[in-house]
């Protein structure tokens, strides 16, 4: 029977989609797992170098590092950490709509921006508006190590020390939970301080082991890194938990225009049934 | 009760311990230091080597460091290290295995290895090995 052999065809294709997107859904949630554990397993790290920051920040050290000044601004950095691959709902074009909200406002206190990106989304997305991109890093895949990102921050951390930038921000995906991420800005350099009372300030200073200097060197890199090494672990368990919300909610509407087409074809095939019919009862009765 | 100090340590991958301690010693770069409650605030690079954790008396907890940071409040030390391990978990024999083929990069005069590394990790396996050695003895 001919009837609705387009329909057919069609219902066989939206089935084959089905098929993948579940299978990218099923795959997404067992990745969203180990990611998360990743997340949760250096949060500690990162939280407790940002106390020690935030402790410095209370003293009152003889030697004042440049990564803790804060100077007048006419040229940033920003780090913008996206996934490698799409197909994650809207979870890159969130985060780049919140750059350029960001990047417009700078740009009215004509302030010009440096940009590094981890991820090629991030790299593809700056290349095509022509931002000034200086730093570049992609295909960490899902476990990845500090040491791959180590130069990226590198070009900017040695930007500001020689004054080319004056404030740098890390823009990236906050793990709020599986439905939800938010993109968010965070302020890495000069490390912001926040609001001190002033009893507490500058009343006493750490012994320094071997210098100040020394010490605080190494010690403020390590922040910035496992800060920007932290973004993007987290990134990664959101790129899964939004790609597994994207592509159960992709199964769904498939199944849903399945059971649409299933209807249409059901119907065609008793019309011409019935008109078959039909057109015999009329020909018997007019023998 | 003793005075306690509160104990944090952190590597990049995990969290390894937290909680109140007697004393706390630590390889910091200028020499190995102990910690005790309401000492002055104090910040230092550490070695790689063993932190020690003095619960009590008598019951002592160690952990593998491979360097990183050590920073005191009078009430709160925090250890930031590169990578942690219970020392009971090191590895013995793989401990071993890193020794001799660091051993092996520097005597290679070839130029094939890159000194400064093989040195450090030759550091590292020989910090270790002491660390299981040390905690053996008072296991024993």
């Amino acid at each position: 029977m001919a009837v609705g052999k387009e329909i057919r065809t069609k219902i066989a294709s939206i089935k084959n989609t089905q098929k993948i997107t579940r299978a990218m859904e099923m795959v997404a949630a067992s990745k969203m797992r180990k990611t998360k554990d990743r997340m949760q397993a250096t949060r500690p790290y990162a939280k407790k170098i940002g106390q020690i920051i935030k402790h410095l920040a209370y003293a009152n050290p003889e030697y004042k590092h440049p990564f803790l000044i804060e100077r007048e601004v006419k040229r940033i950095g920003i780090i913008v950490v996206s996934s490698d691959r799409g197909l994650c709902g809207g979870l890159n074009a969130n985060l780049f709509r919140k750059v350029l909200g960001e990047m417009q406002q700078w740009q009215s206190q004509q302030i010009a921006v440096d940009v590094c990106t981890i991820g090629s989304k991030a790299a593809g997305f700056f290349s095509m508006i022509r931002a000034n991109l200086i730093g570049q890093v992609s295909k960490l895949g899902d476990t990845p190590h500090q040491s791959e990102i180590i130069g990226t921050i590198k070009i900017m951390l040695d930007a500001f020390t020689a004054g080319e930038i004056d404030e740098l921000f890390l823009i990236s995906n906050d793990f709020v939970n599986t439905m939800t991420q938010k993109p968010v800005v965070q302020k890495l350099l000069p490390v912001a301080v926040g609001d001190l009372g002033e009893e507490s300030k500058g009343r006493w200073d750490y012994l320094y082991e071997p210098d100040a200097k020394e010490v605080l060197d190494s010690l403020l890199i390590r922040y910035v890194e496992s800060a920007v090494f932290q973004g993007l672990v987290e990134n990664n368990a959101c790129e899964q938990a939004a790609r597994m919300v994207a592509m159960k909610s992709a199964s769904d509407n498939a199944g849903n225009i399945i059971k649409e087409l299933q209807l249409v074809y059901n119907k065609a095939r008793q019309a011409a049934i019935t008109q078959e019919i039909s057109e015999i009862v009329a020909g018997a009765a007019a023998v | 009760m003793a005075m306690t100090i509160h104990v944090d340590i952190v590597s990049a991958e995990q969290e390894i311990f937290s909680g109140l301690a007697e004393m706390v010693f630590a390889p910091a770069e200028m020499g190995d230091v102990g910690i005790a409650p309401r000492h002055a605030p104090l910040i230092t690079k550490l070695k790689p080597g063993e932190v020690r954790v003095k619960l009590s008396d008598k019951d002592y907890q160690a952990f593998y460091v491979s360097g990183g940071f050590l920073e005191v409040q009078p009430h709160l030390v925090t250890v930031l290290a590169d990578t942690a391990i219970r020392a009971k978990d090191i590895d013995e024999a793989a401990a071993l295995q890193a020794k001799a083929r660091a051993e092996e990069m520097l005597s290679d005069k070839s130029g094939k290895y890159d000194y400064a590394i093989a040195q450090a990790e030759l550091a590292q396996a020989v910090n270790q090995l002491r660390t299981l050695e040390r905690l053996r003895k008072r296991g024993a």
